[in-house]
């Protein structure tokens, strides 16, 4: 199981304490640069100019953002969906280490808003392979991301 | 992406449903559309494995034809089996794919061999799941008596004891699983934090407010806890999963064809989970169903997974019977 260290809080409160849009707009140009050439191809519609918020508890992070054909785009407005949970349990998601359901009834994550939406973006990821995922990924965030698989 | 977990962690067969509510699993994107289900036949018949279509909810007068349409594509496509609930369904399958299996579904409701060798002499049915009324007697009982193969949930959520005919989310949303493939639909399932807790509405009613750290449920009426002369408790069901790993030796004694893990609207972890604990203990009971016992670190596993606090054998053993 992966072992990760908590966020120490002092930090956590000073990255708090930032304003939310350079951190939306930060996430939004990375996961554009990384991850869109990987996800472009899912069948994004149903999910496309809703707003979305994830919020890393224990970063005192909160990325908020839309989906358009174009890829991630910071967004202010009210999210439709929020999702929140450790930056762990987000890795042990992201690595398919854990269930979300098995997250979310132990209420380690917590989802706010259009339960509709949620189920649909659970259902979009769990249809992803990872093996696909990694070969369209670049190198360096292929490596890390098979580590985190494998550990 | 389950169906090939659930493969690569040692299914002998996997169920999967088309893309609308024609199965009662009709969640906003679950389920294959038939480029997908014919790429999932392959990934499992490359390997020896089956793949069974979950055809089990009753078609409506207005879209019968989407039913029917859905029996043609899975004769096409050459799935292993349909699972019917639907008798009129059943009919159209044996008259026009002569050479397509069926399966009765749990949401059939057959509990006597009575009904299941009914569906056997109609229609030709060669595998029944039983729903999960029967203790393990009775269940014996159905299986000495029917030349059918029967099929046994092992491992996932309970549902209130009325398997097939509950309309209970029909009463908040006027949707259910019979009729529109679906139990408490998504769009009517609110979760709110509030100052009390955790709140669970079902468009609009209160199902459940759970408190700091304790375990949440699925928000379904039949597990809510309702207010009832006074005291708030679960009136209806507690929220426990449903795990016979214990009964493994003595099911697979009596001739059962196949164990049945819910699976269908879990993410790919948890199929992993799961199936991997279970071929492990079907392969241990195989080789020494004598000096089998469920090893604590499987226990452990399917306990973390488990819906609520606690997991039950059900009504499979009932040693007061």
């Amino acid at each position: 199981m992966l072992n990760l260290p908590v966020f120490p809080p002092l930090l956590a409160s000073l990255v708090n304490k930032l304003p939310a849009t350079p951190p939306s707009l930060m996430f939004s140009l990375a996961a554009n640069q990384l991850l869109w050439p990987a996800l472009k191809a899912l069948d994004w519609q149903p999910l496309s100019g809703r707003r979305y918020a994830i919020r890393v508890k224990d970063l005192g992070l909160n990325l908020r953002f839309t989906v358009t054909p174009r890829g991630f785009s910071p967004d202010s407005g009210t999210p439709d969906l929020t999702i929140s949970a450790t930056a762990r349990d987000f890795l042990l998601l992201l690595s398919r280490k854990e269930d979300p359901d098995t997250l979310f009834f132990s209420r380690r994550l917590v989802s706010e808003g259009d339960t509709e939406l949620g189920l649909t973006v659970k259902n979009l990821l769990d249809a992803l392979d990872p093996e696909a995922m990694l070969r369209r990924l670049p190198l360096p965030l292929a490596w890390v991301a098979q580590r985190l698989m494998a550990a | 992406m389950s169906l090939k977990t659930a493969i690569d962690n040692g299914a002998d067969a996997v169920y999967m449903g088309f893309r609308d509510n024609t199965n009662a699993r009709a969640f906003p994107g679950l389920n294959f559309d038939e480029a997908q289900a014919a790429e999932g036949l392959r990934y499992a018949h490359d390997r020896g494995r089956k793949v069974l279509l979950a055809l089990n909810t009753y078609p409506q007068t207005d879209t019968w034809s989407r039913w029917t349409g859905a029996v043609d594509r899975a004769a096409k496509l050459g799935m292993d089996a349909v699972i019917l609930a639907d008798a009129g369904l059943m009919r159209y399958a044996v008259k026009n794919h002569p050479q397509l299996r069926l399966h009765l579904s749990v949401q059939g409701s057959a509990t006597s061999y009575e009904a299941v060798n009914f569906y056997r002499e109609h229609f030709g049915i060669q595998r029944a799941v039983l729903p999960r009324v029967l203790s393990l007697p009775q269940v014996e009982n159905v299986v000495k008596n029917t030349p059918v193969e029967i099929e046994l949930f092992g491992f996932g959520g309970l549902c209130v004891m009325v398997e097939g005919r509950c309309l209970l989310s029909s009463y908040c949303t006027g949707e259910s699983p019979n009729s529109a493939g679906v139990c408490s639909p998504a769009k009517a399932v609110q979760w709110k934090e509030t100052p009390a807790g955790l709140e669970s509405r079902l468009n609009g009613v209160l199902l459940d407010r759970y408190g700091k750290d304790e375990k949440a449920g699925y928000p379904t009426l039949c597990k809510g806890r309702f207010e009832v002369g006074g005291e708030t408790y679960y009136a209806i069901e507690e929220p426990t999963s449903l795990n016979t790993l214990d009964l493994l030796p003595e099911m697979l004694k009596m001739g059962i064809a196949a164990i049945k893990i819910e699976g269908r609207q879990r993410s790919p972890a948890y199929v992993a989970q799961v199936t991997k604990v279970w071929r492990a203990a079907i392969d241990a009971v195989k080789k020494n169903a004598a000096g089998f016992t469920p090893t604590p670190a499987w226990m452990a596993e399917l306990n973390k997974l488990s819906e609520g606090q606690s997991h039950t054998l059900g009504a499979y053993h009932r040693p007061w019977k």
